[in-house]
Order: structure tokens, then C-alpha cells, then sequence
């Protein structure tokens, strides 16, 4: 098993070399001097050069290449040119905040999705079968901006019932520990807060759970439709065992795995690119500031995080390919 | 979704209708399903709107049916709700809604579709030298969809168009390239498992050649799987074009893209919802649509392939 | 059967249960929240009052220390927390008392006497006084051009260089300070006046150029509180304000709402009461919404397409003017800026002095654009590219769309133009290399002096820069130095009205609008004066 991890981490070292590459490489393409980006239109010629000078932009290429990389083994993400804040530092509330949304959409996505799956597969050629898929087809169809706008049109603008926006009552702010503010308000007994915190997630995390929660339909009903016609199950049922846990206890456990795989890649899938939901409800996300850092041509920034998001999801498919043995000891990795 | 069909049937089945070759009985199982054929219904419909489109635009179709001009400006009526006149209303600049969208058909699928078969040929190439070379080709190039996968790809599409330049073109030719590692390893993994058949070590035995048994064998055999995908990822690619459009990076004024004319006029949700409401459903329609075919082609085609 | 139809019955009875739940359990929350809104803090005599602005704004700022950045977002915040020797007026650019009382220029404009306010206190504790003053501008002064921007701009570099204005700072007791410049600078009092050159705690700053601009200490009516990137910025009342009775709200929360439409949803909602950046074609609205208010930023800049007179046939006035004619543009402000803008014919918007007023713009006449062409043999027209601007600014809501109109407008003269649009970085670093035809592009006054707009947009010094169009002129490069230097009001309005003469019949612009910037508040909100300059001073801000 440890083994077996090593050789994984191993394995992800020229992958994610291979990535500060191509990253550096893409974002070099980009046409635009970032210090004239981060001046702006009222600055002066001679404030544009300096600012190019400090930032060390007129090295060629591979001279900037091959500093960025030793920073990096050095454990130095660099500094944002725009902020002078170190990437470090700054990154990690985005990636807190993204991290809040994408679990709070994955967990919606999966009790929601999974129970569909389950009795869409168990009540097979139902109506509640064929409304569920049909549903999971219209969910995965929709622009999630769409759906975003309509949402916070409907339940914030229309029916105030949900705020607009951001991650908390902005005039009561959470005093941030961790950053991940629902870890934060419980830690300090503010259960009023968590409140808040959770009606902030309920629309964006909504909008964001659509697509995964579908695809989580869709696989568990296929998964649990070959695993119930196996003949474990059968006898099961032949000795009389009650159908909901036949359904939840047996079929469930063997019909997981293809699902995990999946509820894995969404969730690594939400990290970096939930841009136009975080845009739409103002939310503090790594997406979104990955993507102004394009805008700013803000370099180190978006070498770094982009680094950090890759790497957050090959762990968490790392994560997932050792849960499998977890849940199924017939799989062994060697 | 369609009804299931289960390997042990389809199996027996392929056996009795042997004579009626495979895309004949791919039809037949692909017809059984309602909700696909519903699926192919929606799609035709939108290639027909769009086909429609064209011809109105051309010219074709005499004047006044109220489809030419679909960038005409009618500053007087702007934003005007739905009425006989204009069946979706009028956007800001006093467009009629209803003739964008049909306009806007043709976009899309024109993004869809060729967005995709470039992926597939690019994907496709890649994915057979890789497979069928193996060794150090194979560990390039797999290592390469390795690093694209594990890019958000919204991300990558953004940071390509950002390079290229922002157009409709340029947001193709990024779709495009953000799917390709998709069809690779699908077909990697097919050409690894047909590379070992009897008939391919046969073929290679009686001295033929490798673009030879390329073209002829393994990639004929492949094609299944490229379908099916490559139905699915239509939908994906509409999507995506349309996110996009919304981010101002794809189709620029004044191409009536559905995605940009969401963005266009989502300050005009309150004053005028039906700016938002009309170009929304027929992304999802048209999504919809395909990925309801690409759900029946998979199990008439490929019963053992999972979403 | 039978058992199969029971079971799924009871699973949707369980699901249709715990939706009720649910929005029960939202029910009762939302009275909640409704109570805690409206409780705010408590006055002595026990009256509820609400005391919390909440500002939605398009972006974050980059830095809180006003000297080191150009963007706008972080004057927004930075005008609260500091102040300026000099102010400007409340909604206009003339010199008002600030952290000066008093000010007066020697004979020959070189020397400026500036008496300082007494009892003044930093937030930090720090006693106001002349030394901190000459401390603030040793520290620009002894920057260079990457970290202090304006400075360079403003002041014509740092100390050594050759072209820097202020030789020397000096106290002359606690609360006089001296300023001496090299040699006579006209707009020098609006210079001090801008924000940039707020007057900082030297011993916050003392600690470290980097940290300071995280944790800013000013003397302003508001001290900082705590800043959470991409999302808010906190300020709160300073209790030890010189100025009697203000602030009179508690605290303001800077909000990060990047997309208009949310924005606007969020402020319909009440979750903010006050929202930057509101679309033209939103302003009817909000005018209609009984909850809210309308607020109008008076126009202190220009927009306007731009003829890079090194392309032919643009180097030809005869093609510049033919445009000039062919645009409509009063039907571009009809209907882009929903009537809340003035058609430009100059350069520069009328509220700054020194506008000449007798310039007669072009009207629009296509039938004289057209002789215009067949005077330089174009009678055929010719093919261009016309860039249109990605983003929304506040002199151009929506740049691809006046574009639509234009070219229509030159279809109309025979000119087939070909709209290009790139990322707004790429964009400016494109067209300042002269790579477009015409391009939108605008300007937003940072000083309201006539110098900020000719010379900085239209001066040959300043091609590659902010003169996208590389128009040069000897003779109004003349006119725009001698101007600089010209201390004597009335003559130097003079210069500019002469300047605008030669920019007009030159032509290397189309000046196309001055918009009027809005705003949406809610309706009982008062005491709000949007500034001109986009940074608006909100210590008079309070609820009715």
C-alpha cells in the first residue's frame, strides 16, 4: 500500500514539471507587459520600465524559467506583482473559500444524486425513474452561469429569501481562523453565524452541484442496475433480507466504486473552474482569482496556483484510488 | 434515459442478428429508445433552424419573413416584451430575439460540431501512435493528457483564447484542444485492446504494414466509442462556447451567440427577463438534445461503456 | 408490486417532508435576520439606528497605501482613511482647506507657504505636525518611478533627476511647512490635492513600505479595520477626528462585486446600499424603485475614437475630419448612455476651465464627410479596422456596442470598417504601439486640470504612452509647455482654448461623449456627493 502511494507521488513529479512548463510557456504567450497592466493606463513610460526592470521581466525566458523553478524547490510560490503579497500568504483564503463551496456542492450533489440514483435503479422504469434521468439530462444541459443569474434572481432579487452573494453577512463578519468559515464559527460557538455561512453556500453551492449531482445520478443508477442483477444479491433477497437494505446496504457498497471515481473528478473539476459561479455570487474563490490574474498578467500568481489546484486534484484522485480498497478488500494495490 | 440493456441480452442478441450487420442493428437498438429518438427529434430540429437560417439569410427564402436582418438595429423598440411581431421580444438594441436565436443555431452548432472533430482527429492521431507504438511514445504522450486533465479546463480554454486573441474562432480552436486528451485516451485504450486480437497479429505476420493496419483495422473498429463521445462532447462543446461568450471570449459583436447574448443582456433580467429566458432554454434544448442521442448511441452502440 | 409502490411512497413522502423542513427552517430564519438588520448599535436614548454602509464596488483594491498605486478601486478606500494637505471642493476640483489651513504661493510661484491644522492625530497616535509632512515626501522622493507612479508623473520625477519639481521640503516650526520647486508648476495646488499624496502615520510607514500598505494609518475620518482579499474591505469611525461631530457613520464595508448585474441584484436586495458602476440602461430602474435612489458622479472625463494618424489614409486630416462628420453622435448618447451623457467636441469635459466653448463641433453630415473623402480621392472608401474596447468603463458602458453603431456610420460613407476587439491588457499595449486604424478609448481626469487631459493624452512627449494616436503638433507643444509654467489663470485659459482650437480643425480624435458615471444607493441614504474624480469622501454619508 505505502508502496504503492510512493510510486504515485512519484509519478506526479513529471507531471506536474511538465505543467510549470507548459503554464509558463502559455501565459508568456499571452501579449501584454504586466507592468504596464499593473500601472495602468495613467502611468508614466518611465514607471512602466522601472516596474519591468524590478520584476525581473527583461531576463529572457529560460532565465526567468529556471528561477521560478528553483523558488519553487526552495518552497517559494513567488510574489504577486500586482498585490506584492507572497502567493503563499495569499492564496489561501481563495482556496479555502473555493474549497467550502466545492465540498458544500459535492455533498448536496452526492446525498441528492446517489438516493436518485439508488431509487431510480431499484423503482427501474418508474415514473420517479424517468422523471429523475430525465432531470439529470436537463441539469447536466444548462449554462450554470444561466441557471446562477435565474437563481439569484428568483430567490434573492424576486423572494428575498437567500442573500445575492459573498460568503457572509458582511456586516457581522467571521473572524477567520482557518478561513474555511463553517470550521471557523463552530470552532467559536457562533452558531448564529454558521447560519449565515450556510445560507451564503445554499445558491452558489445549488448552482455549482447541478452538473455533479446529475452525473452522480446517472452512474450510480447504471452502477446499481448491473450490481442487482448479480447473484449475491439474489440470494439476498432469497433469504428474505428486506429490499431497503438489500438496496442500501449490500448492492450500494459493491455499485460505489465507478461512482467515487466520479464524485473524485467533480470534485477536483469544481476547484479551478467554477469562475463563472464564483464571478456571478461574488465569492472569494480561487477561480476567480486565478482568472483575474490573467487579466493582470500577474505571473507568479497564476503559475502558482494553478500548480496548487493541479496538484489539489491528482491527490484527491489519488484519494480515491485508495478509498476503493477501503470499501472493496478485493482490491489490492501492489 | 434509455432502458437498459443488459450485456447478457446484447450479447445473444449480436449473435442472432449477426446478418444484419452492425450500424443496421445499431439503428435498431438505437430506435427502441424513445428518449433518444426524442433526442435526434431536438437535434434535427435545431440543424433545420439553423439550415433555415442560413437560407433566410442568404436570401433564399424571398424577403420579409422576418429573418433577414438579424443585426438590424430598431432603436425605437427596444426591449419590447413578446407579442405577434416579435415572438421572443427585443434586446436592447430593438433586435428581434427570436431570429438571433435562430441565427444563433448555426453558431453553435457549427462550434459544437467542428470543435469536436478536432479533437477527435487530433485525439484519434494521438491516441493510435501512442497505443500502437507504446514504449517511450506512449509514456509522452499519455503524460501529456495526464498534465491537460488535470488543468481546469475552463482555465486552459480561458488561457488559449487569452494567447490567440478573443474571437469565435479562436474559442474553437481552444474547446477543441481542452477535449483532445479525452478522445486520446479513449482511443489508446481501445487500440491497446485490438493491438493483441488474432486478426491484427495476423495482418502483421503477412508482412502489412503499420499505417496500413492503422487505417484499416484498428481504427475502423474504434469508431464506436469516437461516436458516442464525440456526441456527448457536441454538448459539452455548445456549453462551453457559451461560457465563453459569456465571459466576453468568444463570439464577438454582433454574432448572435447564444452565450454572449446572455451575457449581452443579464442587466436586463429585471427590466426585460425574456432577454435571458429565450437564448437560455435553447442552449439547453440543444444540449439536451444531443446528449439524449448520445445516451441512446451508447447503448445501441457500446452497451458496456459508462458516462 | 404492491410492497415496491408502498416503498417508493413513503421515500417521497420523506422527500416532499424534509423540502417543507427545509424552507420552515429558512422561514424562520429570515424573521431572524430581518431583526438583526435592522438593530444596528444603540443610542444613548435608546433609538435604533442603522450606521453601517455597506459600498458594492466592481473590484478590490490592490494596495492600501494611495501612493503606490494608479487604480481607482484603492482611492475608493484610501480618500476615507487619509487626507490631503489641500482638498478638493465636494464635487468639483477646486482647492478647498484640507490638512492645511492655509496656503500661499511666493511672488514668483516658487515657494508655497502651507500653515498646517493643529490637533491632528494619526490613527496610530502619531501627532500630526510639519515633520511628518516633510517626512511623507522625503519618502516619495527618495523612491523611484516602479514605486511611486503618480509621484513621477506628477512631479516630473525624483531627486536628482533633472526634470523634478520640488527641490526641497522644509518645517518652519511645528506647523509650517515650506515647499520649493524648481521652477513653476501651474496645476501644483491640484497636484497636492490628489489623493496619491496623502499624508501617512511616518511611524507605520517607518516599519516597512509592505506591510504598511496592508495595515494603512492616515488621519482620515475612518481608520482601517481588517481587509479580506476579493471580498470586503472594513473601515470604522475614528473617535479622534479633528473635525467635530464626523463621521457620522460607524463603519463601511467595501464590498467586491465583480459583475454589474449581480451587483445591481445585490443592492435590489438590500444587501448593499450603495453600488458603483451601474449600467446607463439600469438607471431607469433604480429611478422607478421606491426602495432606491439614483446618483449621478459628475463627468469629469471624455471617450472618444481615436485616428492613429501614422496609419494612411489617416494621416490625412481631410479622412480624420471626414470621420469626424460621419458619426452620429448624438445618437450614440441617445442611446448607450441612455440620454446621461454630453456629445464631446473637445477634448476635455466642459467643467474643467479653460474648455473653449466656441469650438464648433462636427455635426453629423455624411454628405460632407463624403466630399471630404473625394477631395483626397477616397470617394470609394477604403477598408479599416475599428477597435472597440472589451470592458465597460465609466466613460464607455459598453464600447462594442457604440461600435455596432459606428460602423454602420461609416458604411454609410462608403468606409467598410471591420470591428476588432482584444483583451483589454493586450488592447492598450497594442493600440499605444500604434497598431490600430481608430480604437474607443477614453480617459478619466485624475486633478481636473485642462493639463491632465491636452498634454497627457494629445503632447508629443507623450507618444507611446497615453497619446495612442502619435497626433504631434510643434505648435501645440508650444502652447502646452508654455501652459505648464503659466501661473496666471486667466492667460494660461487662454493657451487652452487656443490648444483646443488646433486640436479640432488637426482632428486626431473623434470625441464622442462625457459620460455622467451612476450610481444606486437606497433611498434613505443622504449626505452622498459623488466626486468627480471616482473617489468619493464619505464622511458626511448617513442614514435618514
Amino acid at each position: 500500500m505505502l508502496s504503492y502511494i510512493g510510486k504515485r507521488l512519484l509519478q506526479l513529479i513529471p507531471v506536474l514539471l511538465g505543467m510549470t512548463f507548459i503554464v509558463f510557456m502559455i501565459i508568456r504567450a499571452i501579449p501584454g507587459n504586466p507592468a504596464q497592466i499593473i500601472l495602468g493606463q495613467q502611468a508614466t513610460k518611465e514607471s512602466v520600465e522601472a516596474l519591468t526592470i524590478k520584476l525581473g521581466l527583461d531576463n529572457p525566458w529560460y532565465v526567468q524559467y529556471f528561477k521560478y523553478l528553483g523558488d519553487l524547490f526552495k518552497g517559494d510560490l513567488g510574489e504577486s506583482m500586482r498585490t506584492r503579497a507572497p502567493v503563499t500568504d495569499e492564496i489561501w483564503p481563495y482556496l479555502a473559500a473555493t474549497f467550502e463551496l466545492a465540498l458544500f456542492a459535492i455533498v448536496i450533489a452526492v446525498i441528492i444524486g446517489i438516493n436518485a440514483g439508488i431509487i431510480s435503479a431499484w423503482f427501474q422504469n418508474s415514473w420517479f425513474d424517468y422523471t429523475a434521468m430525465i432531470l439529470a439530462l436537463v441539469g447536466v444541459s444548462m449554462p450554470i452561469f444561466w441557471l446562477g443569474l435565474m437563481g439569484q434572481w428568483v430567490f434573492a432579487v424576486e423572494n428575498p429569501w437567500l442573500p445575492t452573494g459573498g460568503r457572509e453577512e458582511v456586516r457581522d463578519p467571521v473572524n477567520a481562523i482557518t478561513n474555511l468559515y463553517v470550521i471557523d464559527t463552530i470552532i467559536q460557538g457562533r452558531f448564529d453565524q454558521l447560519w449565515q455561512v450556510f445560507r451564503h453556500l445554499i445558491l452558489p453551492g445549488l448552482a455549482l452541484a447541478t452538473i455533479p449531482m446529475a452525473i452522480i445520478a446517472r452512474m450510480t443508477r447504471s452502477s446499481m442496475l448491473e450490481v442487482m442483477r448479480s447473484d449475491y444479491i439474489r440470494t439476498a433477497r432469497a433469504k428474505g433480507q428486506k429490499m431497503f437494505w438489500v438496496v442500501y446496504k449490500h448492492a450500494l457498497k459493491n455499485a460505489i466504486i465507478p461512482v467515487l471515481t466520479i464524485i473524485g473528478l467533480q470534485m477536483g473539476m469544481l476547484l479551478g473552474g467554477a469562475i463563472l459561479t464564483e464571478t456571478i455570487f461574488a465569492w472569494p474563490g480561487v477561480g476567480r482569482y486565478i482568472y483575474d490574474a490573467i487579466g493582470f498578467r500577474d505571473y507568479p500568481v497564476i503559475q502558482s496556483s494553478i500548480l496548487i489546484v493541479a496538484l489539489f486534484f491528482v491527490m484527491i484522485n489519488l484519494l480515491v484510488d485508495l478509498l476503493y480498497s477501503l470499501i472493496d478488500p478485493r482490491i489490492k494495490y501492489d | 434515459m434509455s432502458e437498459f440493456v443488459p450485456k447478457v441480452d446484447g450479447i445473444t442478441k449480436n449473435k442472432i442478428e449477426k446478418t444484419a450487420g452492425p450500424w443496421r442493428e445499431a439503428w435498431n437498438g438505437f430506435k427502441k429508445s424513445k428518449v433518444a429518438v426524442a433526442g435526434m427529434g431536438i437535434v434535427l430540429f435545431f440543424i433545420l433552424l439553423a439550415g433555415f437560417g442560413f437560407l433566410a439569410e442568404q436570401g433564399y427564402l424571398g424577403q420579409n419573413i422576418g429573418l433577414e436582418g438579424i443585426n438590424d438595429q430598431k432603436l425605437s423598440d427596444r426591449l419590447l416584451p413578446p407579442s405577434s411581431e416579435y415572438w421572443f421580444g427585443t434586446d436592447d438594441l430593438g433586435r428581434d430575439i427570436f431570429s438571433r436565436i435562430v441565427h444563433g443555431a448555426r453558431i453553435s452548432l457549427w462550434v459544437g460540431f467542428f470543435s469536436v472533430i478536432g479533437s477527435v482527429v487530433v485525439g484519434s492521431a494521438l491516441g493510435i501512435v501512442a497505443g500502437y507504438y507504446g514504449r517511450w511514445v506512449d509514456t509522452i504522450i499519455s503524460r501529456v493528457f495526464d498534465i491537460m486533465l488535470a488543468f481546469p479546463s475552463i482555465l486552459l480554454a480561458i488561457a488559449i483564447v487569452s494567447v490567440l486573441g478573443p474571437n469565435l474562432q479562436n474559442a474553437l480552436i481552444a474547446i477543441a484542444v481542452i477535449n483532445v486528451p479525452n478522445f486520446g485516451r479513449l482511443i489508446r485504450s481501445k487500440v491497446l485492446s485490438i493491438k493483441e486480437d488474432e486478426y491484427i497479429t495476423a495482418a502483421k505476420g503477412i508482412g502489412m504494414k503499420d499505417a496500413r493496419i492503422l487505417f484499416s483495422h484498428i481504427l475502423p473498429n474504434s469508431m464506436a466509442p469516437v461516436i458516442v463521445q464525440g456526441t456527448l462532447a457536441i454538448a459539452t462543446a455548445i456549453l462551453e462556447a457559451a461560457a465563453l461568450g459569456f465571459l466576453g471570449l468568444g463570439a464577438q459583436a454582433p454574432m448572435p451567440e447564444w452565450g454572449k447574448m446572455l451575457a449581452d443582456s443579464k442587466s436586463f433580467l429585471h427590466s426585460a427577463p425574456w432577454t435571458m429566458i429565450f437564448p437560455g432554454i435553447a442552449i439547453m434544448l440543444t444540449v439536451l438534445g444531443f446528449n439524449l442521442m448520445g445516451d441512446g448511441l451508447r447503448d445501441a452502440l457500446d452497451p458496456k461503456m459508462k458516462s | 408490486m404492491r410492497k415496491k409502490k408502498l416503498g417508493l411512497l413513503v421515500l417521497m413522502l420523506l422527500l416532499v417532508l424534509s423540502t417543507a423542513l427545509a424552507a420552515c427552517g429558512s422561514d424562520a430564519g429570515d424573521g431572524k435576520k430581518e431583526e438583526g438588520k435592522k438593530e444596528g448599535t444603540k443610542t444613548e436614548d435608546g433609538k435604533n439606528v442603522q450606521d453601517t454602509l455597506v459600498f458594492g464596488r466592481g473590484g478590490d483594491s490592490t494596495s492600501l497605501d494611495p501612493s503606490r498605486v494608479t487604480e481607482g478601486e484603492s482611492f475608493k478606500v484610501t480618500v476615507n482613511l487619509y487626507e490631503t494637505l489641500l482638498n478638493f471642493g465636494e464635487q468639483d476640483t477646486t482647492i478647498t482647506p484640507g490638512l492645511a489651513t492655509e496656503w500661499e504661493p511666493s511672488e514668483d510661484g516658487l515657494t508655497y507657504t502651507f500653515k498646517l491644522r493643529e490637533g491632528v492625530k494619526f490613527h496610530d497616535g502619531t501627532d500630526f505636525n510639519a515633520d511628518a509632512v516633510v517626512k511623507n515626501f522625503e519618502r516619495w522622493a527618495n523612491g523611484d518611478a516602479e514605486k511611486f507612479p503618480y509621484y513621477n508623473s506628477m512631479f516630473g520625477g525624483f531627486k536628482g533627476d533633472e526634470g523634478h519639481v520640488i527641490e526641497s521640503v522644509t518645517a518652519d516650526g511645528e506647523n509650517t511647512v515650506l515647499i520649493k520647486l524648481t521652477r513653476s508648476q501651474a496645476p501644483f495646488l491640484k497636484n497636492i490635492a490628489m489623493s496619491m499624496f496623502a499624508i501617512a502615520s511616518p511611524t507605520a510607514f517607518e516599519l516597512g513600505d509592505d506591510q504598511f500598505e496592508r495595515k494603512p494609518v492616515g488621519t482620515g475620518p475612518f481608520q482601517f479595520v481588517e481587509w479580506k482579499p476579493n471580498e470586503t474591505i472594513t473601515i470604522e469611525k475614528f473617535d479622534d477626528y479633528w473635525d467635530e461631530g464626523l463621521p457620522k457613520l460607524q463603519k463601511i464595508i467595501f464590498r467586491s462585486i465583480p459583475d454589474n448585474s449581480a451587483r445591481l441584484n445585490a443592492l435590489m436586495a438590500g444587501d448593499i446600499e450603495l453600488a458603483d458602476g451601474i449600467n446607463p440602461s439600469d438607471g431607469k430602474s433604480i429611478e422607478d424603485n421606491e426602495k432606491l435612489q439614483l446618483f449621478e458622479r459628475p463627468s469629469m472625463n471624455v471617450g472618444y475614437l481615436g485616428l492613429t494618424v501614422t496609419r494612411p489614409p489617416f494621416d490625412k486630416k481631410e479622412v480624420r475630419q471626414a470621420i469626424n462628420y460621419a458619426i452620429d453622435k448624438q445618437s450614440i448618447v441617445d442611446s448607450f448612455f441612455e440620454g446621461r451623457a454630453d456629445v464631446a467636441k473637445n477634448p476635455m469635459p466642459p467643467s474643467i476651465s479653460g474648455y473653449n466653448d466656441d469650438v464648433e463641433g462636427y455635426e453629423y453630415n455624411p454628405e460632407k464627410a463624403k466630399e471630404l473623402l473625394k477631395s483626397v480621392g477616397l470617394e470609394d472608401g477604403f477598408e479599416m479596422e475599428l477597435w472597440a474596447m472589451p470592458v465597460p468603463r465609466p466613460y464607455m458602458p459598453d464600447g462594442k456596442k457604440v461600435a455596432e453603431v459606428i460602423q454602420k456610420n461609416l458604411a454609410d460613407i462608403g468606409i467598410t470598417a471591420k470591428i476588432v476587439s482584444h483583451e483589454w491588457a493586450t488592447y492598450l499595449e497594442l493600440a499605444s504601439k500604434g497598431d490600430a486604424d481608430a480604437f474607443m478609448l477614453g480617459w478619466t481626469g485624475d486633478n481636473g486640470d485642462a493639463d491632465n487631459f491636452l498634454y497627457v493624452l494629445l503632447d508629443e512627449d507623450n507618444i507611446g504612452s497615453n497619446n495612442y494616436t502619435y497626433y504631434k503638433n510643434d505648435e501645440l507643444h508650444d502652447i502646452l509647455i508654455a501652459a505648464q509654467t503659466e501661473v496666471d489663470e486667466e492667460k494660461r485659459n487662454e493657451l487652452y482654448k487656443k490648444a483646443q482650437v488646433i486640436i479640432h480643425e488637426d482632428a486626431p480624435w473623434v470625441p464622442l461623449a462625457h459620460s455622467t458615471p451612476l450610481l444606486g444607493g437606497a433611498k434613505n441614504l443622504s449626505g452622498f456627493l459623488p466626486h468627480p474624480t471616482g473617489s468619493d469622501l464619505l464622511s458626511k454619508v448617513e442614514f435618514k
